[in-house]
C-alpha cells in the first residue's frame, strides 16, 4: 500500500462543552484525493483546521506528513498547502505580487518563484492578468489562482476547505481538472466539498455527521452499500435520521 | 531574513496603495502642527476685568489705568451694581470682578492700608491663579508707584527693599509654542505608532488575510517586525516633516542634536509599535482596537507632562509614568530641542525607552498565535 500522509486516531475536538470532532479515525495516502463530506456544521473545517496547524485537538493522535499535531505544527505548515472557504489572497495586491509574497514566505529562490510565475500563469491562461488586482478579477479567476498559491511551493498535502463555493460549473470542472493535474503530481488533496457530484471524482470519501465520521470509502463502494446510484443518494439516506 | 523583506515589500505596497492613507500620513502631521503649536498655550492674555469703582478718587483710577495699561488685563465692564457684576462673572462675559470701595483713596491719603475686593472666576483653577499673581503683580508695581511718590514729596524715611532680577534660561522668551513643539511631536509620532500598525493587523483578522499566513511556516517575529517596519519609516518620516516644519513656521530653535532626537523617536516608536500590536493580539474587530488603543493613547498622551508638569503629579502618577513611553519621549525631546541635552544626559530615559520596546514586542510576538 502507498504510504501514509495523513495519519487521525481517535481523534476529538472540544469547545467548551461542544464536541465539534468526537473520535474520528482515517488514514489518508500520498496521492490520493480524499473527499471530505458532510453538512454545514458537521465538523469538517475544524478537522482541517487541525490537520494544517492551525488549531490544537483536545485529544487523539493525529500526524501530518510525519509531524505530530500537537508540538509541530510549524512542520507541518511547511509541508503543506492550504485554500480556505473565505477567499484569502490579498485584494490590492496584484497577481504577480500575491506569488512573489507567498513563494518568498516560503524560502523559495528568485529565479524558483519567476519560473512558477511564468509557469502557472501560462497553464490558468493568466498572463494578461499578471499586474491586475486580485480585487478585480471574477470569483472563479481567483479560485484558480488560489489554489495555484497553495501549490505554489510543491506541498506534500494540499488542504481545500470548499474550494468551489459559489463558482459557476464550467469554472469548477475547470477547478477539478487542476486537482486531478495536481495529485498525478504525487500530492495528496484533502478536499471539503458539499457538492455531491465533486465527491464522486474522490478516490475515498468519508461523510461526517454531528461530529462524526459516519462512512469512508470509495464512492462505488459506498453507493453499493447503501444501494444509490449516486453519492447524493447516499448522503441523504446518511445524514437524515 | 530573506522573508522578512518579502513580508515588508507587501506591507508597504499595501500602504501606499491605499489613496486615503499613503497621503493622510503625510497630510495630518503638516496640519497638527499648523493648528496645534500656535492654538494651545497657558499664555494668560485679556482678562476681562469687570470694574465696580465705588470710590471715584484720583488714587481709584490710577490704580484702573494701570490695570488696563498691563498686557493681561482688559476693561471690558465697568458698573456700579454688585449684581450686575455677578452676573457677568456667571455668564463668562468678564473672568474678575474687582471692587473698590468708597475711601479707597482717602485710606491711601492717610497713609492707611487701602481695601480691595477681587472675585476671580475659579472654574479653571491654574488659570485662576496665574490672573490672581498677575493681579497681585500689578498692584504691587501701583504699591511702588506710591511709594516713590511720597518718598518725593516727604524724603524722611528711606525704604529698605529687596529688588530681584530674574532670568529665564532655556527659553528666555518664555515663548509657549517652544515649550509645545516638542510636545506635539511626540503625539505626532504616538499617533502613527499607535493606532495605524495595529488596525492593520485587526483588519488583516477580518478580511481573513491573516490564517493564510499563519497556515504558512512564517515565524511569528518576522510577521510581527514586518507590521513594524513600516510604520517606524512613517514615523519618522513625519518627525523630519514636523521638525521643518518647525523650523519655517515657528522658527523653534534646536540646541541638541537632531540626530539623538531620531534615535530617541526610534526606540519609542517600535515601543509603542509594540504595545499597539499587543493589543491587537487581544482584538477581533477594528472597533474593539480602536476603542482600547484611544482609550491607553489619551492616558498616554495626558499622563506624560505634555500639558501639566510631570513633578506636580501625584507620586502614584509619577510611579505609572515609569512604564508611559509618552512620558520619556517628552522630557526627551524638550530636554534636547531646548536645553541641547546630550546622550548622558537622557541615558536614563533612553534605557528605559529600550526596555519598553524589548517588553512589549516580546510580548506581542507571544500573544500572537499561530495555532489557535
Amino acid at each position: 500500500m502507498n504510504k501514509k500522509v495523513i495519519y487521525v486516531k481517535n481523534l476529538v475536538k472540544k469547545f467548551g462543552s461542544f464536541v465539534a470532532n468526537d473520535n474520528l479515525s482515517f488514514e489518508v495516502s500520498a496521492g490520493e484525493i480524499f473527499g471530505f463530506l458532510g453538512a454545514n456544521g458537521a465538523g469538517k473545517t475544524t478537522t482541517l483546521r487541525i490537520l494544517s496547524g492551525l488549531s490544537k485537538p483536545t485529544s487523539g493522535e493525529v500526524n501530518v506528513a510525519g509531524f505530530d499535531a500537537y508540538r509541530q505544527t510549524e512542520q507541518i505548515k511547511k509541508n503543506i498547502g492550504y485554500m480556505c472557504q473565505k477567499f484569502s489572497l490579498y485584494e490590492d495586491l496584484t497577481v504577480k505580487e500575491n506569488i512573489v509574497l507567498y513563494g518568498g514566505i516560503y524560502g523559495m529562490s528568485k529565479s524558483l518563484i519567476r519560473e512558477r510565475l511564468i509557469d502557472l500563469l501560462a497553464k490558468i491562461h493568466f498572463q494578461e492578468y499578471e499586474n491586475r488586482m486580485i480585487s478585480d478579477l471574477p470569483l472563479g479567476l481567483r479560485q484558480k489562482l488560489a489554489f495555484s498559491v497553495a501549490v505554489l511551493h510543491e506541498p506534500k498535502i494540499v488542504f481545500l476547505d470548499e474550494p468551489t463555493g459559489g463558482v459557476d460549473p464550467i469554472t469548477r470542472r475547470q477547478f477539478w481538472e487542476t486537482i486531478y493535474e495536481t495529485a498525478s503530481r504525487g500530492i495528496t488533496v484533502f478536499v471539503t466539498t458539499h457538492y455531491m457530484d465533486e465527491a464522486e471524482y474522490c478516490d475515498r470519501i468519508s461523510i461526517m455527521n454531528n461530529g462524526k465520521i459516519v462512512a469512508l470509502d470509495t464512492p462505488e463502494k459506498l453507493k453499493k452499500q447503501y444501494n444509490a446510484t449516486t453519492i447524493e443518494e447516499v448522503f441523504i439516506k446518511i445524514a437524515r435520521p | 531574513m530573506r522573508t522578512i523583506f518579502y513580508l515588508i515589500r507587501k506591507e508597504f505596497l499595501q500602504i501606499f496603495r491605499n489613496k486615503f492613507i499613503s497621503k493622510a500620513v503625510f497630510a495630518i502631521p503638516i496640519l497638527q502642527m499648523l493648528i496645534l503649536v500656535p492654538a494651545i498655550t497657558f499664555e494668560l492674555k485679556n482678562v476681562k476685568l469687570a470694574i465696580i469703582d465705588k470710590d471715584m478718587t484720583p488714587e481709584s483710577r490710577g490704580l484702573i489705568n494701570k490695570l488696563d495699561g498691563s498686557t493681561f488685563f482688559k476693561i471690558a465692564f465697568s458698573t456700579f451694581s454688585e449684581d450686575e457684576a455677578n452676573n457677568l462673572l456667571l455668564r463668562n462675559k468678564c473672568n474678575m470682578i474687582l471692587e473698590i470701595n468708597p475711601g479707597f483713596g482717602k485710606d491711601i491719603g492717610n497713609g492707611k492700608q487701602g481695601k480691595l475686593l477681587a472675585t476671580i472666576d475659579a472654574v479653571n483653577a491654574s488659570s485662576a491663579e496665574l490672573t490672581w499673581a498677575y493681579f497681585n503683580g500689578v498692584i504691587r508695581d501701583y504699591n511702588t508707584d506710591l511709594i516713590k511718590e511720597n518718598i518725593i514729596t516727604n524724603p524722611v524715611v528711606p525704604f529698605p527693599r529687596i529688588e530681584i532680577t530674574n532670568r529665564y534660561w532655556y527659553n528666555e522668551l518664555l515663548n509657549y509654542k517652544y515649550y509645545m513643539l516638542p510636545g506635539i511631536l511626540v503625539i505626532l509620532v504616538t499617533a502613527i505608532g499607535f493606532l495605524l500598525a495595529g488596525l492593520n493587523m485587526v483588519r488583516e483578522k477580518e478580511i481573513g488575510t491573516i490564517e493564510q499566513i499563519n497556515v504558512t511556516p512564517v515565524r511569528k517575529y518576522h510577521f510581527i517586525i514586518a507590521k513594524m517596519a513600516p510604520f517606524l519609516l512613517i514615523g519618522l518620516t513625519d518627525l523630519a516633516l514636523g521638525l521643518v516644519i518647525g523650523k519655517i513656521a515657528f522658527n523653534i530653535p534646536f540646541e541638541g542634536s537632531i540626530l539623538l532626537m531620531f534615535l530617541g523617536s526610534t526606540i519609542f516608536l517600535i515601543a509603542v509599535l509594540g504595545v499597539a500590536l499587543f493589543i491587537s493580539t487581544f482584538s477581533g474587530t477594528q472597533q474593539q482596537y480602536m476603542f482600547v488603543a484611544f482609550f491607553c493613547m489619551i492616558i498616554f498622551i495626558l499622563m506624560s507632562g505634555i500639558f501639566t508638569p510631570y513633578e506636580s503629579m501625584p507620586i502614584w502618577a509619577q510611579d505609572f509614568n515609569l512604564i508611559n513611553p509618552v512620558a520619556y519621549l517628552m522630557r526627551i525631546n524638550r530636554m534636547v530641542m531646548l536645553k541641547g541635552s546630550t546622550i548622558y544626559d537622557i541615558s536614563r530615559e533612553l534605557c528605559s525607552l529600550i526596555i519598553i520596546a524589548i517588553s512589549f514586542t516580546t510580548l506581542a510576538v507571544r500573544r500572537y498565535r499561530k495555532t489557535a
